[in-house]
């Protein structure tokens, strides 16, 4: 018996260990059904390719892991999926490893990744792979007919369309939204809101609800706040509203008007312990064939443009045409705001401090 | 013993007072010994990387390191002086070096600080650097008009210095100005001395509710026949032993709109279905949370001082005429103020520094300092910021303590 589990043991060290010489990645996104979509559409094809290992982490955006990671000299990370304006500040201040494109395989029909990638989607540090956004979407039990909210306005507009409000306890969106609601174009929200006057009008439409507000942080929050009943509308991701409605069949319904869009950025941290691997893992997963598989399972849009091309139906659902899905068709991109980096890495510190103190008083 | 006026020696001729020494010494340093690897278990997983966190709140030399020219150059610079020529070169001259060194970006996160708006002005301004030619002032202002005003250089010589107040000031909604003076944070930025005061409010609050409740169970449970009093004792003590998250979250399930209590409460026609109260996700959710996980901190303490108390005492205020209340409150009161005492301190300091409890359940106003610490070490990424709350938080903990001395005498707490 006592040898027989001897045995045992050291045959699974020795598979582990033989695991191990493979190769494992680390790789951390923001968990629930966006990961489960990565996983499908890249994480299981490479493995198989490979015969390497990816441990799947989850975690809540930011950079706070990665810089005390890196400033430990403690890096367990190897890949992470990063909004593109925390990408930007993490090679600015020397937290990523740069990237070099040429590493990045061409379009099917042989355009250099450099330029079938939309442009913006590569910077030094890190390879768009899907663009996302954040719309906002009701409850369609509770808002029927000519009663529901169509604009970015109605959000604001708890007189009208009475309940609680579900938003992301960030500046970031709920400004931009704020002044879209408060009758700015699309085109000048990063103008006005660079001027001090139109900070203090973002935050003057936010006091409108501020106090019918329920404030959420991980991705896969509102979603719940909605079936729960806890908010009548609730800013999202659009993916996580799409995986509801289509894999739950929630009665939710996403409202366009005023979406922000951004990319999702995969980066290295600075002495990522498998740094090659996760290149490779990098490589791999944006290709045009892997970023048009993930299409199929959320309806987060592809960073190249080979890979639009070929973006099909649901996985699970072939009466679905994912491409209407998209933050980027056209009907749903009438008056899109697209997220702007530069501004929020120069003035975040400043609008976070406010935000919170505006939050506490 | 052939002299009776000289020293007591032993045996080997040795004094025996030396010799007591000698052995006291090694007892000493044998019982030292036993305790070295705790103290330096204390020293490196707990002194140091307070110490070294708390440095940073005054400590900040990236500026100074990445920038030496400029920093140089900056120190004989006079906020309101015109910008010279000599500076801009040093900044063109080392803005060339940390673009190649790639450490640029942490000079523009750091300055942006002070003047947002600078992140992209120092990393554009970077990349053109290299080509940039003499007069190097002018070459700046061509590339970007902030680089005429003196905002700019101000927000520069305030980040020169390695050693700043800034971070210890804005911990108190203060700000640092760069020609020395301080000034209060405009109305709209400020919220840590807010936040600091609700941290104390609602400590002190939890403090005394904790002392109203425990006091008596701590009472019964030294009166109490030893058997029964155990049984209640492994009450008090089994939520120490359940998680504090599972004992938070219960919290919400219990008192969130549409939990257990509201869900009696509109039963009961105490309130209707469109009124429920809201008791989570503010300050009295806070409250009611807070006050009973520290609860076992007041009970405990209070307890054990409240057992060594003879009940014969009382019996004797008693039998000499004492009323039941005079004879409580003359004579058994101050002998447990000991325990009320280290229970009031320990849960107080326990409370003031609490966080996951306030994060889960405190909504927006139910903040306290340390979800401000939190948020800076988590998501802004301005560790020295957290770094100065984290000092400002241990010098009123510190103060109360002092305070305590001054008022009751360290001397005189019990904990068992």
């Amino acid at each position: 018996m006592m040898i027989k589990k001897l045995i045992a043991g050291v045959a699974v060290s020795a598979l582990l260990a033989g695991a191990a010489t493979a190769g494992t990645i680390t790789v951390v996104s923001w968990g629930g059904a966006y990961t489960k979509s990565q996983v499908e559409a890249y994480h299981k094809p490479w493995m198989a390719k490979t015969g390497n290992k990816i441990i799947s982490e989850d975690y809540n955006g930011g950079l706070s892991e990665v810089k005390s990671q890196v400033e430990a000299g403690n890096v367990t990370w190897d890949l992470v999926d990063v909004e593109m304006s925390d990408a930007v500040r993490g090679c600015d201040e020397g937290l990523l490893e740069p990237i070099d494109p040429a590493i990045l395989p061409p379009a099917p029909d042989g355009t250099p990744a450099t330029e079938d990638f939309i442009p913006g989607a590569i910077t030094d540090c890190g390879v768009a792979n899907i663009v996302w956004s954040t719309i906002y979407a009701y409850d369609t039990t509770k808002f029927k007919g000519d009663n529901a909210p169509r604009t970015i306005a109605d959000f604001f507009d708890i007189k009208k369309f009475p309940g609680k409000r579900g938003m992301r306890k960030t500046p970031k969106a709920n400004l931009e939204m704020a002044l879209a609601a408060d009758g700015v174009p699309s085109d000048q929200i990063y103008k006005v809101l660079g001027t001090p006057e139109g900070v203090d009008r973002a935050f003057a439409k936010l006091d409108q609800i501020k106090n019918d507000v329920v404030w959420w942080e991980a991705g896969a929050q509102p979603p719940q706040l909605l079936a729960d009943g806890e908010v009548a509308m609730t800013t999202a991701y659009n993916g996580r509203i799409f995986n509801a409605v289509a894999a739950e069949k929630k009665p939710f319904k996403i409202i366009w008007d005023a979406q922000i869009f951004d990319f999702d950025v995969w980066v290295i941290p600075k002495g990522a312990p498998h740094k090659d691997l996760a290149m490779d893992f990098l490589a791999f997963s944006t290709a045009t064939q892997q970023l048009a598989n993930q299409a199929s399972w959320i309806s987060y849009g592809p960073a190249r443009k080979s890979a639009n091309k070929l973006i099909g139906t649901y996985h699970s659902d072939p009466s679905i045409d994912m491409k209407a899905q998209m933050p980027t068709a056209p009907d749903n991109f009438k008056t899109a705001i697209q997220n702007d980096f530069e501004f929020w890495a120069d003035h975040q510190d400043e609008l976070n401090d406010r935000f919170n103190a505006w939050l506490a008083k | 013993m052939s002299d009776a006026t000289g020293p007591i020696v032993t045996a080997d001729g040795v004094p025996l007072k030396r010799k007591l020494a000698q052995a006291m010494f090694r007892s000493r340093a044998r019982a030292f010994g036993l305790a070295l690897p705790l103290l330096a278990f204390i020293i490196v997983a707990f002194i140091i990387p307070i110490v070294t966190l708390l440095y940073r709140g005054v400590h900040d030399p990236r500026f100074a390191e990445i920038m030496p020219r400029t920093t140089a150059v900056m120190q004989n610079w006079e906020p309101t002086s015109p910008v010279t020529e000599e500076m801009a070169a040093a900044l063109v001259a080392d803005m060339v070096v940390a673009r190649k060194n790639r450490t640029i970006g942490q000079v523009a996160t750091r300055v942006n600080r002070e003047l947002p708006g600078t992140r992209s002005l120092f990393t554009s301004t970077a990349r053109k650097a290299k080509k940039m030619k003499p007069p190097y002032l002018e070459a700046l202002i061509k590339k970007d008009r902030k680089w005429g005003d003196n905002a700019t250089w101000q927000a520069i010589k305030i980040t020169a210095k390695t050693y700043t107040p800034a971070y210890l000031l804005q911990a108190v909604d203060l700000k640092y100005n760069a020609d020395g003076s301080i000034t209060r944070q405009p109305e709209r930025f400020r919220i840590y001395m807010k936040l600091l005061v609700r941290t104390m409010r609602i400590s002190l609050i939890v403090t005394l509710a904790t002392l109203v409740l425990g006091y008596p169970v701590a009472y019964l449970l030294s009166t109490l026949p030893v058997r029964s009093s155990n049984m209640l004792l492994i009450l008090v003590l089994l939520p120490f032993w359940t998680s504090l998250l599972v004992r938070t979250t219960s919290w919400i399930a219990i008192l969130q709109s549409e939990g257990v209590l509201n869900n009696l409460f509109v039963l009961f026609g105490i309130t209707t279905d469109q009124q429920r109260f809201s008791m989570i996700y503010n300050e009295t959710g806070v409250l009611i949370a807070m006050t009973h996980i520290l609860l076992p901190f007041m009970i405990l303490p209070l307890y054990s001082v409240m057992k060594t108390i003879p009940p014969s005492y009382v019996r004797a205020a008693k039998s000499m005429g004492a009323r039941p209340a005079t004879a409580f409150w003359r004579v058994y009161f101050p002998q447990s103020v000991p325990g009320i005492g280290a229970g009031a301190l320990l849960v107080f300091i326990l409370a003031i520094g609490y966080y996951i409890t306030p994060a889960l359940v405190g909504g927006e106003d139910g903040q306290m300092i340390s979800n401000m610490i939190d948020f800076h070490m988590r998501k802004s990424l301005n560790w020295n910021l957290a770094a100065a709350l984290g000092a400002v938080l241990l010098v009123v903990v510190l103060f109360f303590f002092w305070l305590y001395d001054r008022l009751v005498g360290i001397d005189n707490m019990k904990l068992g």
